[in-house]
């Protein structure tokens, strides 16, 4: 019986998969077996028939089987593996142990003070579309996986109050404090792991390290009125300094926290009702040094285009690469419409508008790096034998300078003539016109709701605006700004200034929004205290742009965008319609290192105890991955950087440390500003 | 003989078998191969059907032979495929559905706290701080020896463990402190977690604080008005300020909260150990400079509206015996007795107990939770404050049998129990009347009579020096009181006491004024402190009842092995009852299952109450219990009636008192006390000078 059904059932068996569906000669197979086999049969046949049915899924499965299994199986023995295989850290990212051998230990307590975007914000109080995220990151860490989830959620809770400054009713988000609160801003982008790291190594900890974790999207001064930031930070420090045997901090600044710090500076110096109330002795009784990195003293360019458009140099390029992508409104995306919207929410943007306006950033047929030369895969060469390189660079200069200065003076300009051509040439005094005609601007009330203020505008002053040969300085960009987006500048005007001061000891720049312009304020009296600006150098920085209307013409719709097909010709400063500087990719040399280089050098009038200063510059080698990246997040991990950082929290003073050490043009630029010191 | 193609048939998928067909129908090699074999199989069935099945044999028996191997292959992608679509719907459903789903299945939720009182118009008023307990704050590393290289900052304690669990006894070199010192050993340092993340969830969804802060934040609280006092619980409390000026931390963070809310005085939560720690603070705060804050006398009455003492353990808890006499626990013991052999025996070589009790007679903190108070609190020989003297036993016999709806708080069968007797050498000993108990001196007994082979001992523990014979005295000094406790301590673990008697102190002070209490072993010892003088100050003690909690154990020598802790908990002696309170050789009485009512409400409801010795300046102090409620299904998690240890911080009623007292009530406003367990009537029985 046995025998004969496994005869019998090969046939069968063989039919059945031949034509899996045709059931009928299965059945005429079937009739001729028995009662109880028939019953067997079907049973097997059935399971036959599911393996014969091996179709395209069971093998899509048991591929994704076999692949999982063979996953588990190395994670596995990866996992085993592991805590044998000794896992050592990259020795050139630790010059801490270095140093320690060296016998450095940590004796002055640290303050790290977070730039913008890098820090963490955490939600406390949410509209219903975030249940469930209470505490938990909305900016940093796992955060923006929420971006993915419920993007318009995600940007309702990090925008803020449009007139205030401050939280929409209903929702409260909060800076991240601790010190990987802003660790990681986004994942595998260190931001100050290396530093924290290295610094543990020397014998840092809790009680000696401190992140002053800050709101980085308000105003400096809103940051004390809702957070208590600033007194928190003012505790802070008096309890390390007296926890830690009367040892004076060493600060340690990024990118905007720089002027978050002038800020403080002039803050916990400042009667009570305002400010902290101090005294005048307060910073030279706590602080031994400020070491800033990437600082933005003076603002940078990058800010103006992301106002005006919400673009940076990526976003431009991104954009000439896939056209259609971020203007089509495909998806009802229209991604750029929303940063700028939430963006523009966010007071601390406009303190990183450049400052000091045409003394500064030059005006229309000049500027102080007018002498900069572009190329920068030369000029790295050039670099690399750094024994005598300003020597070196001049004379590379005087080879490479045959065509006109770029006129950087001009921020903004509309189509590339009006970026080159000289300002005799230009039309004059458009802006004033224009700013005239406002009275007659009129709502298209077809757009519906108002998103941006350019809603707001009729279109023929953003034409008007837009129009060909029009060039904007770091002075009269504000014009247009306030022109365009005039209830930013409204609220964000009484938190910031950008000029440059002519008499300091008038009354008014007791006022807290001149305090986080360096240009504007008065040092502390701290004569023994330091100030280091600390940057890299040597790569692209976005410096000024080249703008054209954008070409649709609906609603909700960013007028401007930056003009990508315009490009230079080799070796040019302008590439897809931006004119790139010597600096960190972000801040340009100018603004980082302007005030150490000329503005508080010296005793100036604002620097009047002082204060000595010193540049030091980190140049910018052939990249190997990271470890000297000079960009200016990257330059956080920067070995020589983080070892200057050590010996000065261990005591060291510039001068010990060796003094200036300048690799790019920042004397020269510095001499050509005519400013009253 | 088609075993090695339909070996090979699975790894292709179906395309290329396909594909496999229709080119070995052209190239007749290998089916010319196969064919014979095929032929001989089917000889019987004639020619038609060879030409039938030649060439889709092949397949078939593809598919047929699908091996196991291919199912399993099959069966791992299949339930992944479901896994990570199941995951994919999961991640892009809107998060308030499960909420929906809970809802359906056990009817609307309660509102949280926080929000129920937010509509009542409740607000933020003053800065909160909270004080974790032992064991839950979080530990990260800073320094580490070699084998933790590259785990900077990564949690030692809480969280996932960090990478720690990979390498154990990495792991407990560096969670442990040195011995002689109390500190890290050197090359290491293990610090605190700051910041609310110190003791929110202790490991992954395990809630600490989290749902305080939740509900707090429900009615307006942020990160600027809360404060987590986060200090190394495995230092002893004067050792956190030497090494990590923990409470000039606490004290300038508490300055700064009230300087930043317009001078409104805080209101502290300490929970578990916090409770002593913080008592020990408001000593040091007062004390002058060198050895203390400078704060002056009267830092507490300007800085702290109330202090919300969250299953204090204000006279330690006879858990904390148990850990360090035998590092054992009600469950660990249990645990022992079911399965006996894995826990005693060197499987693997692990010796995880010794390994564990070394880490945890390094840490000096626990000392702080040995009963306190000696006899006077906790009973003696043949007293005990919870049970009634034997004359009365027949009748609360009789109670016992109406307990439930009488609902007087007992949890079990109090009778006959002799609680005072913490440690008792067997069970008879623990019930016999005192009278008839002869009981040998142990202390004279000389050591040093080495236990065999004990040099093999590759983890040092002090019970190695002892020998067999003093051993055998200290079980035949048969029961042990809480005053007799710390004599025994001292006996078996004479280094590690002389560390933790430096630091802490246990007895009962005949005169505060004596000039040597101001020393700071006697911080927080609450019978050897005085409160300090702020008159306006609202002390509550919020604990939970309702649950069996350690109280007395019953121990018996172990057999005698290599490097083995000698003594162990009797975990065969049960009562006699269906509900005694002697179960698995422990003694169980009312409290949160980790602190008994007596520990947590007697200086609330007696020591302090009113103006006594303890408490000259007439601090008000009121006693608020939670009665134990287990969660009504498993949606509930950890249940919101909770009454054990941790799980209190979840109790909805115990978050209402906390949200109401920090938006400003005082303790009359929430209800003043609210008793379920006896605690006066054994308050009263306690006979101390006040």
């Amino acid at each position: 019986m046995a025998s004969n059904f496994l005869r019998l059932r090969k046939p069968y068996y063989v039919e059945s998969t031949i034509n899996c569906s045709s059931s009928s000669d299965q059945k005429l197979v079937n009739l001729s077996f028995g009662i109880d086999e028939t019953r067997n049969q079907t049973k097997k046949r059935q399971a036959k028939e599911h393996h014969g049915r091996r179709s395209c899924l069971d093998s899509c499965c048991w591929v994704t089987g076999y692949l999982c299994t063979t996953w588990w199986l190395l994670l596995f023995l990866y996992h085993c593996c592991l805590p044998f295989t000794v896992v050592h850290e990259v020795p050139e990212l630790m010059p801490a142990v270095r140093l320690k051998r060296e016998g450095l230990t940590g004796i002055h307590p640290v303050v790290l003070v977070p730039g913008i975007v890098t820090g963490g914000l955490e939600l406390w109080e949410g509209k219903p579309c975030a249940d469930g995220l209470f505490r938990k990151r909305l900016w940093g860490g796992g955060g923006f996986t929420q971006l993915l989830k419920r993007p318009l959620c995600w940007l309702e809770h990090l925008s803020l109050h449009n007139e205030t400054g401050l939280d929409p009713p209903g929702i409260r988000v909060r800076p991240v404090p601790g010190l990987f609160g802003a660790d990681y801003s986004a994942p595998g982008y260190f931001v100050w792991d290396v530093l924290v790291k290295n610094l543990a190594k020397i014998g840092y900890e809790g009680k000696n390290l401190h992140m002053a974790a800050y709101d980085w999207r308000l105003s400096f001064q809103n940051t004390e009125v809702r957070d208590r930031a600033l007194s928190r930070l003012k505790s802070k420090i008096e309890l390390m300094y007296r926890a830690n045997g009367n040892k004076k901090v060493v600060v340690v600044p990024h990118s905007m926290g720089v002027a978050y710090f002038l800020h403080f500076l002039k803050w916990v110096e400042t009667p009570p009702p305002m400010g902290g109330g101090g005294g005048l002795g307060w910073c030279a009784e706590h602080i031994k040094a400020i070491v800033n990195i990437g600082p933005s003293f003076l603002g940078v360019p990058k800010a103006v285009s992301n106002i005006l458009s919400a673009e940076g140099k990526d976003v431009a390029y991104f954009r000439a690469m896939v056209p259609g992508v971020l203007d089509s409104g495909t998806l009802g995306l229209r991604a750029l419409e929303h940063v700028m919207r939430v963006s523009r929410t966010w007071d601390s943007v406009v303190s990183l508008m450049p400052k000091g306006g045409e003394t500064i950033w030059g005006n229309m047929d000049w500027s102080p790096e007018e002498e900069h030369v572009c190329d920068f895969s030369k000029k790295r060469y050039f670099r690399l034998s750094p024994s005598d390189n300003n020597v070196n660079k001049s004379n590379a200069k005087q080879v490479f300078r045959v065509k006109d200065p770029v006129k950087y003076g001009r921020i903004i300009s509309f189509g590339k003539a009006a970026s080159v051509l000289h300002s005799s040439q230009l039309p004059t005094a458009v802006l004033k016109e224009i700013l005239h005609m406002s009275a007659s601007r009129n709502f298209n009330s077809s757009c519906g709701e108002a998103w941006t203020e350019y809603d707001e505008m009729s279109r023929e002053s953003i034409q008007k605006i837009g129009a060909a040969d029009k060039a904007y300085t770091a002075t009269t960009l504000f014009d247009l700004l306030r022109f365009v987006a005039p209830k930013m500048m409204n609220r964000t005007e009484a938190h910031f200034s950008h000029g440059i001061a002519d008499n300091l000891d008038d009354p008014k720049y007791n006022h807290y929004k001149f305090w986080s312009n360096p240009l504007e304020m008065k040092l502390p009296d701290a004569p023994n205290m330091e100030i280091y600006c600390s940057y890299g150098v040597g790569i692209p920085t976005e410096r000024s742009y080249v703008y054209k209307l954008s070409p649709s013409n609906k609603c909700k719709r960013i007028p401007y965008q930056i003009d990508t097909s315009v490009d230079g010709e080799d070796r040019s400063c302008l590439k897809s319609g931006v004119y790139f500087a010597d600096g960190d990719e972000s801040v340009p040399v100018l603004s980082a290192g302007f005030m150490c280089a000329k503005g508080w050098k010296g005793r100036t009038r604002f620097n009047p105890s002082g204060i000595n200063t010193y540049v030091r510059e980190y140049q910018s080698k052939p990249l190997t991955s990271g470890i000297k990246s000079m960009a200016h997040v990257d330059i956080m991990g920067n070995i020589a950087l983080i070892e200057d950082i050590l010996r000065v929290a261990a005591g060291a003073t510039g001068e010990e440390i060796g003094g200036n050490k300048i690799y790019s043009d920042i004397l020269r630029m510095s001499e050509r500003i005519n400013l009253r010191l | 003989m088609n075993k090695p193609l339909s070996f090979y048939r699975p790894y292709f998928l179906s395309k290329t078998m396909s594909f496999l067909r229709r080119r070995n129908s052209t190239d007749s090699s290998k089916t010319r191969i196969a064919d014979p074999n095929i032929e001989k199989d089917g000889a019987d069935d004639g020619d038609k059907k060879k030409d039938q099945y030649k060439i889709p044999q092949r397949r078939n028996s593809g598919s047929k032979k699908w091996s196991c191997w291919d199912n399993c292959c099959w069966f791992i992608g299949f339930i992944c495929s479901i896994w990570w679509f199941c995951l994919f719907l999961y991640n892009t459903m809107p998060d308030s559905i499960p909420q929906f789903v809970t809802m359906a299945i056990t009817g609307p939720l309660p509102d949280p706290p926080g929000v129920k009182l937010r509509k009542e118009g409740l607000t933020a008023n003053h800065p909160v701080v909270l004080v974790p307990g032992v064991v839950t704050g979080g530990l990260e590393l800073w320094e580490g020896r070699h084998c933790a290289e590259g785990l900077l900052g990564k949690r030692l304690w809480g969280g996932s463990f960090g990478e720690f669990y990979k390498r154990p006894l990495c792991w407990l070199e560096h969670i442990s402190l040195d011995n002689d010192t109390g500190f890290d050993p050197p090359g290491i340092r293990v610090r605190p977690v700051t910041g609310l993340v110190a003791a929110d969830y202790f490991a992954t969804g395990y809630f600490v604080w989290a749902v305080v802060i939740a509900n707090l934040a429900h009615i307006g609280y942020e990160e600027k008005s809360l404060y987590m006092a986060a200090y190394d619980w495995r230092l002893s409390f004067q050792n956190t300020e030497i090494r990590d000026q923990s409470l000039t931390r606490i004290k300038s963070n508490i300055e700064l909260l009230v300087a930043t809310h317009g001078g409104k005085k805080v209101v502290v939560l300490p929970h578990s150990m916090g409770v002593q720690y913080f008592l020990h603070f408001m000593k040091w705060v007062e004390t002058p400079a060198p050895r203390g804050g400078g704060g002056g006398p009267d830092w507490s009455a300007k800085h702290i509206k109330a202090i919300m003492n969250i299953g204090a353990p204000f006279l330690g808890s006879p858990k904390s015996i148990a850990l360090h006499f035998s590092i054992e626990v009600r469950d660990i013991a249990a645990l022992r007795a079911q399965a006996p052999g894995l826990l005693d025996k060197d499987v693997l070589g692990l010796q995880t107990f010794k390994h564990l009790m070394r880490m945890f007679r390094t840490w000096d903190a626990t000392f702080s939770m040995i009963p306190k108070g000696g006899e006077t609190i906790w009973g003696g020989l043949d007293w005990s404050p919870e049970t009634e003297t034997v004359n009365n036993s027949a009748k609360k016999g009789t109670d016992n049998s109406t307990r439930n709806t009488g609902g007087n708080g007992n949890i079990c069968d109090t009778k006959g129990v002799n609680y005072g007797r913490l440690i008792s050498f067997n069970k008879d000993w623990a019930e016999t009347h005192s009278s008839k108990i002869e009981r040998v001196d142990f202390k004279h007994v000389a050591k040093g009579d080495k236990l065999t082979n004990s040099s093999n001992c590759d983890i040092w523990l002090e019970y190695h020096e002892m020998g067999n014979r003093a051993i055998k005295a200290v079980a035949d000094h048969k029961v042990y009181t809480a005053g007799s406790i710390l004599d025994l301590l001292h006996y078996v673990a004479p280094k590690l006491m002389a560390r933790g008697a430096s630091h802490f102190s246990y007895g009962i002070a005949d005169d505060l004024d004596d000039p040597k209490y101001d020393q700071y072993k006697y911080w927080s010892n609450p019978l050897e402190t005085k409160l300090p003088n702020a008159p306006d100050m609202e002390i509550y003690s919020l604990y939970g009842v309702g649950l069996p909690t350690e109280r007395g154990y019953i121990y018996k020598v172990a057999p005698p092995s290599d490097c083995s802790i000698p003594f162990q908990i009797d975990t065969s002696v049960d009562g006699d009852s269906e509900d005694s309170c002697l179960r698995g050789g422990v003694f169980s009485g009312d409290g949160d299952e980790t602190v008994p009512i007596i520990s947590a409400g007697f200086m609330c409801a007696k020591g302090w109450r009113g103006k006594t010795r303890f408490n000259p300046s007439g601090i008000r102090t009121y006693n608020r219990e939670y009665k134990h409620a287990p969660p009504a299904n498993l949606l509930e998690g950890r249940g919101t009636q909770s009454g054990s240890h941790v799980d209190l911080l979840g109790n909805f009623a115990l978050i209402e008192d906390v949200l109401r007292v920090a938006a400003g009530a005082t303790g009359e406003d929430i209800g003043g006390d609210r008793v379920y367990s006896d605690i006066f009537k054994w308050s009263e029985r306690i006979n101390i000078k006040l």
